[in-house]
């Protein structure tokens, strides 16, 4: 019974802590059909931002949740005005900018940081149930991308930004023409964006460590998921997680991590051949 | 006719160049700078395969390296199970033809299209590299060969001449072989594209609507070039099975994927020449800024310009900004235009002069 | 081919390097010597240790005046965690530098890769890595320990400490899947017992279902054979779970890539490491030579490592093994070093074992304590067993292939 709570735990961990990463990309994907192949560059420097902060003693939930999401947040800002801004409705040229760009953040971050890092542990300690021990810092990640998910979905219904926001997505030129302003509602969305993925990477700093070149292990999961969930932001991302994480723990839970990771893979693949346009392309197609 | 006529020269152009590269080239340059292009010359033709598929074909495929690594792998587990390389040669084609073939199937069959292909194709290439590099034990072995894991297969025994055991391929005669077939590939798909088949690819990558409308099959024809593609990417595999006498599983990894793309962005899409140049152009700068590090410590200097990512990204976010149509359209452009002002400079001449 | 008229230009551009190079106009050509390592890329962390070690070893020798009267000059190479550049580094050194001598190679693929484009090319190679044993190439000489030098000694002094229920965990790799069989060999050679091993890919970054699967296991101690970034986040997840004061771990990988740096002594103190090279062995080789990295690289250096030293020792023994044959002749140099040379490294004395090309060292199992690393015991010249059981190059001068050992 124990167990069976247990691996309940680890999969909805496992579900948040895909969505957390992916949901940033969804945004700029969904949004302005951006490729960012930097995303796992953008996980990363959250990371950098909130060890750089607390090392250097901010305190660390102010550092993960504050520090770490304005910091990249900024970075996205000015990324999208210098590069991204030129590259609208030009979304191959987009992967080879982004690409540049994540080479070049790997190079900056190791020239500033070196490869050794002192990293942040995790607090909060653990919890006991019956014979199993599990992080209770786990229990916090998954808050947190509950939080972060619910903000999400409240803007953008709630809110006059997620308002502007929609209808740019939707038709930036209908937009335009009714007084919105498309290049700031991008920068700003980009911005948002990347502060996000600024926030997973720094919220997931005390379990999986930051050092240069951590991006490469996010930024194809995050794509499959982001992809694989559809045109709508919140629901593809929510549900996408929702299926791959599952599939990817209880296969490894079962068999080895390989096939755990293989069956994610495999899942994405077959999904995308049903669903040929994602989740949301069938169901929840009104959903956000 | 006029075009026509430029095209022609154009190719004859090509051709020249490149049999004069290829039959001077080890006549004047130091082995290691042979070598050094023989690999350029492979990576040109798995440039092209994706230039087919992609620039032409309007398929984004993520995963062309599954197909390259597919052809690198069997030519050497093949070659390790038969010892003579005919088979293997020809099998290194034709396996990822048919996983291209059935790949192919999976997805244009089921209608799905631009980033959708993007990501399966990705996924494709990633279950390839977590599969093949988790076969590190003795268990793992197809005949004679093990797969190796992460350690790869190392000691591939080079091509020889069909038939002949023992006539085993040197390093000039690789060069040959390898610029040669990257002038067969060329001008292979320079005429493939001129022919009927050519133009109905591009017409689907225009708007498959309208092709489809027309009469024409896109499914098939994606499929075909797809095949195409495939086959090509697994002949360049199994010619870096040869150059450097190893393969192991990054050949399959989203690093090298993402390389292939890079190198027809930079080059140009919708061309052929451009592909060669951008794989050739970046693969020279990989291995510049990698070789001239100066020695320990970490000053300023070597922080920044020793620093390959750092220089390399710099590079490639300039030159979207910069050169937005890929190095070969850019430079194709200038040149027309500056042709162009010449004849309308020349008609300019024969004009009355209008009444003031 | 203008045979003379090229020979000529490479002479006098040579002459004018080594005139730029040297204080003496009169000096001879230097000797160059190639080190080829990942610098960028998800190994550079490894790497770049390794290549500040080369760095210092060379500055030293040139300092001393030398090798046979000429300067050291080194040609560095980053492969930026790419398989393709090694094999065209090491065909540039080899062909257009035409160096004495290659160090590098970290992972056994890169390794592998290189190791017949040197031998075809006859090139000297020295790999300085720790690795899983095996290779046996006239060509080559292996400074890094092998697991019949750690793993030997670490397991019984680890199970006589906390028990005989090992569970093992390894990256999925060739390096990783061969230590886990030889902890296994020891473990049952020690009466213990080993309820599962289990193998990750290297970018695997959640291990929240196997520290469930080893709570259920309840072992005695944990084998981490992990190894890379990515793998760091076990030891995270684990301290955090609140395992490490209840189930104790020992490692033959940790500490290498200075992950008891990176994590926090909450994370990962009293864990056992076995390694020949610990920057804190105190002996007065070592004193010095801390001393001298430090003057050279900074007090504030992370740590030096075990494969640092490795380069530092290779190169050492290189510059022994010329000195003695007089020479950077490839093959006079071979048998200088299969005389056995030895040398006063700063981990202990390193002597090349001729039959296998591999090195006898001292190794030392150390405990991480606070973010430092404190030797608890020393076992004194470890001969390469493993490799000794499939390679024996006196007798077998052409043999070239890495064995896979049968445990």
């Amino acid at each position: 019974m124990d167990l069976v709570a247990i691996l309940a735990i680890q999969v909805v961990y496992a579900i948040a802590s895909l969505a957390l990463i992916s949901v940033g990309l969804a945004i700029i994907f969904g949004m302005m059909r951006v490729i960012n192949l930097a995303h796992g560059e953008f996980l990363m420097l959250g990371g950098y931002a909130a060890i750089v902060a607390t090392n250097h003693g901010v305190n660390i939930w102010l550092s993960m949740l504050v520090v770490a999401p304005i910091a990249v947040g900024l970075l996205g800002v000015v990324v999208e005005r210098a590069i991204i801004r030129f590259l609208y409705g030009r979304m191959i040229d987009t992967m080879l900018a982004t690409w540049g760009l994540s080479l070049f953040l790997v190079g900056l971050t190791t020239a500033i940081f070196g490869n050794t890092t002192v990293g942040i542990s995790a607090p909060l300690g653990s919890i006991q149930i019956g014979d199993y021990r599990t992080s209770a810092y786990t229990l916090f990640v998954i808050a947190v991308a509950v939080v972060v998910l619910g903000v999400i979905f409240a803007a953008m219904r709630g809110t006059r930004l997620g308002l502007i926001a929609r209808g740019t997505m939707q038709n930036a030129n209908m937009a335009a023409a009714l007084g919105v302003n498309p290049p700031r509602v991008y920068a700003v969305t980009f911005g948002i964006g990347a502060a996000l993925s600024g926030l997973a990477g720094a919220v997931l700093a005390p379990v999986s460590g930051v050092f240069p070149t951590i991006g490469v292990a996010y930024v194809a999961k995050s794509f499959i998921t982001v992809i694989g969930g559809g045109a709508a932001i919140l629901s593809g991302t929510v549900s996408a997680s929702a299926l791959f994480g599952t599939i990817n723990q209880i296969a490894t839970f079962v068999t080895t991590p390989v096939f755990g990771e293989v069956a994610l893979l495999a899942a994405a693949i077959v999904l995308i051949r049903l669903l040929p346009q994602g989740i949301t392309g069938r169901f929840f197609r009104s959903g956000l | 006719m006029k075009a026509r006529g430029y095209n022609m020269a154009g190719l004859a152009l090509v051709g020249a160049i490149g049999l004069a590269f290829m039959f001077l080239t080890p006549r004047f340059a130091e082995l290691d700078v042979v070598l050094d292009l023989t690999v350029y010359m492979i990576m040109a033709i798995l440039a092209l395969s994706l230039a087919l598929i992609w620039g032409y074909g309007g398929i984004l495929c993520f995963g062309q390296s599954a197909f390259f690594g597919l052809g690198a792998y069997t030519y050497a587990i093949t070659m390790f199970n038969m010892g003579e390389s005919t088979v293997p040669f020809l099998l290194a084609i034709l396996l990822p033809a048919a996983f291209a073939a059935l790949l192919g199937y999976f997805m244009f069959y089921g209608r799905i299209s631009d980033v959708y292909l993007g990501v399966i194709t990705l996924t494709v290439t990633l279950i390839l590299f977590n599969s093949v590099n988790s076969t590190a034990g003795p268990e793992f072995h197809i005949g004679a060969a093990r797969l190796g894991g992460f350690n790869g297969i190392p000691g591939i025994p080079p091509l020889n001449i069909p038939g002949n055991k023992g006539a085993v391929i040197d390093l000039e005669g690789m060069f040959y072989l390898c610029t040669g077939s990257l002038l067969l590939t060329y001008f292979g798909l320079r005429l493939l594209l001129a022919s009927q088949f050519g133009r109905i690819i591009v017409g689907i990558r225009e708007n498959e609507r309208r092709a489809e409308l027309l009469g024409y099959d896109p499914r098939a024809y994606k499929l075909a070039t797809f095949t195409i593609g495939g086959a090509l990417a697994g002949f360049a595999g199994c010619l870096f099975a040869n150059w450097g006498n190893f393969v192991s599983p990054t050949i399959f990894g989203l690093s090298q994927s993402a390389q292939i793309i890079i190198w027809v962005i930079v080059g140009g899409r919708g061309t052929l020449i451009g592909p060669i140049v951008g794989c050739i152009g970046i693969q020279w700068l990989s291995a510049m800024l990698g070789a001239n590090q100066p020695s320990g410590g970490s000053d300023l200097w070597s922080k920044i310009f020793a620093n390959a990512p750092l220089i390399l990204g710099s590079i490639l976010i300039a030159f979207v900004l910069l050169v937005p149509k890929g190095l070969v359209p850019t430079l194709s452009d200038i040149v027309l235009s500056l042709f162009r002002r010449r004849q309308r400079q020349e008609q300019r001449g024969f004009e009355p002069q209008q009444a003031e | 081919m203008n045979m003379h008229r090229r020979t000529f230009l490479k002479g006098t551009a040579a002459a004018a390097a080594a005139g730029a190079f040297s204080s003496n106009a009169y000096a001879e050509d230097p000797i160059s010597v190639a080190s080829i390592h990942d610098l960028s890329g998800g190994l550079d962390i490894y790497g770049k240790p390794m290549v500040d070690a080369m760095t210092l070893a060379i500055e030293e020798a040139n300092a001393a005046g030398g090798l046979l009267g000429r300067q050291l000059k080194l040609v560095n190479y980053d492969t930026q965690s790419n398989m393709q550049l090694y094999t065209q580094f090491a065909q540039q050194a080899a062909l257009k530098d035409k160096v004495a001598v290659v160090h590098g190679g970290i992972t056994s693929a890169s390794r592998e890769v290189i190791r017949p484009v040197l031998d075809r090319f006859k090139t000297l190679y020295f790999y300085n890595t720790q690795y899983e044993g095996g290779v046996c190439d006239r060509n080559q000489f292996d400074t890094g320990v092998t697991p019949a030098q750690t793993v030997e000694k670490l397991v019984p002094y680890a199970m006589k400490k906390w028990g005989k229920k090992v569970y093992v965990i390894a990256a999925d790799y060739n390096y990783g899947q061969i230590t886990s069989q030889w902890v296994k060999k020891y473990v049952l050679e020690n009466g213990g017992e080993v309820p599962s091993i289990d193998f990750f890919p290297l970018d695997v970054t959640n291990f929240g279902p196997t520290i469930s699967k080893i709570q259920a296991a309840k072992p005695d101690f944990v084998w981490s054979a992990l190894v890379g970034g990515a793998h760091i986040s076990f030891y995270r997840q684990w301290a955090a779970a609140g395992m490490r004061k209840s189930i104790p771990m020992a490692s033959t990988t940790f500490a290498v890539g200075n992950e008891h740096i990176v994590l926090s002594p909450e994370e990962c103190n009293g864990m056992l490491v076995c390694y020949n090279y610990f920057q804190d062995l105190k002996n007065p080789v070592n004193e010095a030579f801390v001393g001298k990295f430090h003057k050279r690289f900074g007090a504030d250096y992370p740590n030096i490592t075990e494969l640092a030293m490795g380069t530092y020792q290779g190169f050492r023994l290189w510059a022994e093994a010329v000195k003695k044959a007089g020479s950077v002749d490839r093959i006079k140099v071979i048998e200088a070093l299969e005389t056995g040379i030895s040398i006063d490294a700063p981990s202990g004395k390193v002597t090349i074992d001729p039959p296998t090309h591999h090195c006898v060292l001292d190794v030392h199992i150390a405990e991480v304590s606070d973010k430092k690393l404190k030797v608890l015991e020393d076992f004194a010249q470890q001969k390469p067993a493993d490799t000794a059981a499939v390679c024996d190059l006196i007798k077998n001068p052409n043999d070239n292939q890495q064995y896979v050992i049968k445990i």
